[in-house]
């Protein structure tokens, strides 16, 4: 088990191209339907090109419904541009921690999130206007480009202050910042933390993602043998973790344990997975190890799953390696959100403990034919099961692997 | 209880390793003086010339820092890498907008990553441990120490390359220090306050 | 022919940083990828961005990279065949 006291997740929330709460979304995971499709957002070259994942709210429809102008406490938001990361953050926290029941002011309390893009969305309607005149734009469109500043301000609207953190280690980023919080709270430094992750899609991602030339100009198809790249998309998930002595206090059912993770590097290329997938082999190991389970425990495995020849391949190598003849059932839920980047180990830790309590594993959307190279075949068909070990992956540039198992809450019925 | 080991530095162009210069050479502008201490050290290591401001700073604090190749002894899992900055990529991001007025580069858009450093040096180095990149105001020494100590803490983790590498145009300054659970090297205590000590110290030579 | 290779080397070298390597040490056959000069993928993709600036020749699949990316000379050769009038 993690070091020190047992960690519970309280409550959870999310939004994502397939719904903007846990309701939402749950019922377009059963029902099959993706959120994949044309990019509204921009404008952009790509508009009619490449598909993508995106959150059907406007801006001003998100800051509506977070009835953001008349919450007296947010003195950034009169008349400021607030960054679509930061919304999206705000609307998946602010469910979790309602969810959860909890007083946040009760308690010492820590905001860890994860972000890659930050406030770029405002700073890239800023720099057209600047760059023909170096008098114009609004600096009110690139005061919170920063990551930081996404957790700032989220922290301002949750009014948590004993402890605010933000991490970016690319694709692997909110997983990590739930491992930060359990860490914190199994060693009793905080007694609630507000974990995961959000990212708004922004030109800067798509036009980047695609000079890597990997993204699909279809709707993505992980663990296919035909599949041809990934879809960005656009999110946040988030978890409230707590304690013992908060989970007394709550009326709530405890959701789900963290019951082990692991983070490692496959120190093999900046952007490229290694073959044979040993960072993500070692992370999933170290996971195990940590929770003390043996791979025949894991129910389901909530696969990274990009869609990309190289992650999929190598992912794939590596459950095999690992999980030899005791596979669990698998899927990659990017089919139907796209790839979130920084918010999508929080979006899946989300799906992960949903799964838990719903007792239920989530199709691989669009698979038709396993990779020849593993024959590992996701799961098709959303389906009732017995979950009571679910093993998160996600892995980033940089070489960065990260593996997070959630298990079942001593309150499931 | 873990201990600071080795520290290595680099600030108004000075490559420092324990406190000790190794190179120096304030009249060049940082690209050059990268190249310099580069070929000063002579290391073989073409993938160099390919990194970004933020990773060459890196790669060569952690060159000078690991240069008795102290963690040979360690499996690669056991040595873990926690870094943090306050212009996460914010350099690269910049000659990447330049740049992509025309085409995009794929070779700049990787770097626009801060973290794209820890795995140049896991890369380097054949670490395989955990790693971190936090972005903070200013070093944080108390949240470095205390994060470390977290993953010095864990089993079987026996060494942490840590600290802070920080670029913008020509402003640099770079401190990374090797935590270990042994009392070797320097074996200063791995407190916050010796970490601020050696990050203040280092600043005012 | 020999004129286009001979730029070839150089832009290459400029593109992809070979800051230790002068053209005359990239020959006309060498492998650039794997044990030749030991490309990588990122280098592919900076490749095909240099081809398409500076020959104005699009590779869309980067699938295709391989083949044309085998050696100095078969760049060359594809740039020749598939150059816009």
């Amino acid at each position: 088990m993690v070091q020190g006291q047992q960690v519970y997740v309280a409550g959870v929330g999310v939004i994502s191209a397939i719904g903007h709460d846990t309701g939402e979304t749950l019922r377009a995971l059963q029902q099959g339907i993706s959120g994949i499709g044309p990019l509204t957002l921009f404008p952009s070259l790509y508009q009619d090109v490449l598909p993508v994942g995106e959150v059907s709210l406007s801006n001003e429809a998100l800051t509506e419904r977070l009835n953001l102008r008349s919450r007296s406490h947010t003195r950034w938001l009169s008349g400021h541009a607030v960054s679509r990361t930061a919304l999206l953050g705000m609307a998946a926290a602010r469910q979790a921690v309602d969810h959860a029941g909890i007083d946040l002011a009760a308690w010492r309390c820590g905001l860890i999130s994860a972000t890659t893009v930050g406030g770029m969305d405002r700073t890239e309607n800023f720099f057209p206007a600047f760059l023909e005149n170096p008098a114009a734009g609004h600096l009110r469109d690139v005061v919170h480009h920063a990551c930081g500043d996404i957790t700032e301000l989220m922290a301002e609207d949750l009014q948590i202050s004993n402890f605010i953190s933000t991490i970016n280690t690319a694709c692997s980023s909110s997983v990590n910042a739930i491992m930060y919080g359990a860490r914190l709270l199994a060693q009793g430094m905080l007694d609630v933390v507000v974990a995961g992750g959000a990212d708004a899609l922004t030109k800067f991602t798509l036009n980047g993602f695609n000079s890597l030339k990997i993204l699909d100009t279809a709707p993505c198809r992980p663990f296919d043998a035909h599949r041809n790249g990934l879809n960005l998309g656009e999110g946040a998930g988030y978890v409230v973790l707590v304690g013992e002595r908060v989970r007394q206090q709550l009326q709530g059912p405890m959701l789900a344990t963290v019951a082990g993770f692991g983070n490692t590097n496959d120190a093999y290329h900046q952007t490229a997975s290694s073959p044979e997938g040993r960072g993500s082999y070692a992370a999933m190991t170290e996971a195990l190890s940590m929770a003390g389970l043996s791979v025949e425990a894991i129910d389901y495995i909530n696969l990274h799953g990009t869609g990309t020849v190289n992650n999929d391949l190598s992912e794939s190598t590596a459950i095999q390696r690992l999980f030899g003849e005791h596979v669990p059932a698998v899927s990659s839920t990017k089919a139907f959100t796209g790839h979130t980047l920084g918010a999508s180990g929080g979006i899946e830790a989300v799906f992960s403990v949903l799964a838990l309590t719903g007792q239920c594993i989530f199709p691989n959307l669009r698979f038709e034919q396993a990779m020849p190279e593993t024959g590992i075949t996701p799961q098709r068909t959303f389906a009732p099961a017995a979950v009571r070990h679910v093993m998160s992956n996600s892995f980033g540039f940089g070489g960065n692997c990260s593996s997070i198992i959630f298990s079942i809450s001593p309150d499931h019925p | 209880m873990a201990f600071i080991t080795a520290t290595a530095s680099i600030r108004g162009k000075t490559l420092t390793r324990n406190g000790t210069i190794q190179y120096q050479d304030a009249s060049l502008v940082l690209p050059e003086f990268l190249l310099q201490a580069y070929a000063a050290l002579k290391s073989d290591y073409p993938k160099f010339y390919k990194m970004d401001p933020l990773s060459k700073l890196g790669f060569l604090a952690a060159e000078v820092l690991l240069a008795d190749r102290p963690l040979a002894a360690y499996p690669p899992e056991a040595v873990s890498l926690v870094l943090s900055n306050a212009h996460a990529s914010l350099d690269t991001d910049t000659q990447y907008l330049a740049a992509s007025r025309t085409v995009p580069s794929p070779a700049l858009f990787v770097y626009t990553l801060p973290n794209i450093v820890a795995g140049e040096l896991c890369i380097r180095h054949g670490l395989k441990g955990e790693n971190a990149f936090f972005v903070t105001p200013a070093f944080d020494a108390a949240q470095v120490a205390s994060y470390v100590d977290l993953v010095l803490a864990q089993p079987g983790a026996q060494g942490c390359v840590a600290g802070w590498v920080d670029v913008m145009g020509e402003h640099h300054d770079v401190f990374l220090y090797l935590a270990e659970n042994s009392h070797r090297g320097l074996a200063r205590a791995h407190t916050a306050e010796q970490l601020n000590t050696l990050y203040t110290g280092l600043w005012n030579n | 022919m020999e004129q286009l290779m001979a730029d070839l080397k150089r832009q290459i070298i400029e593109a992809l940083n070979l800051k230790h390597l002068t053209p005359a040490e990239i020959g006309d056959d060498q492998p650039l990828f794997g044990e030749g000069l030991g490309l990588d993928s990122i280098d592919a993709l900076e490749l095909i961005v240099l081809l398409q600036q500076q020959y104005k020749v699009k590779i869309d699949n980067p699938q295709d990279g391989p083949k044309i990316f085998r050696s100095v000379r078969t760049i060359a050769e594809f740039i020749t065949a598939h150059k816009p009038a």
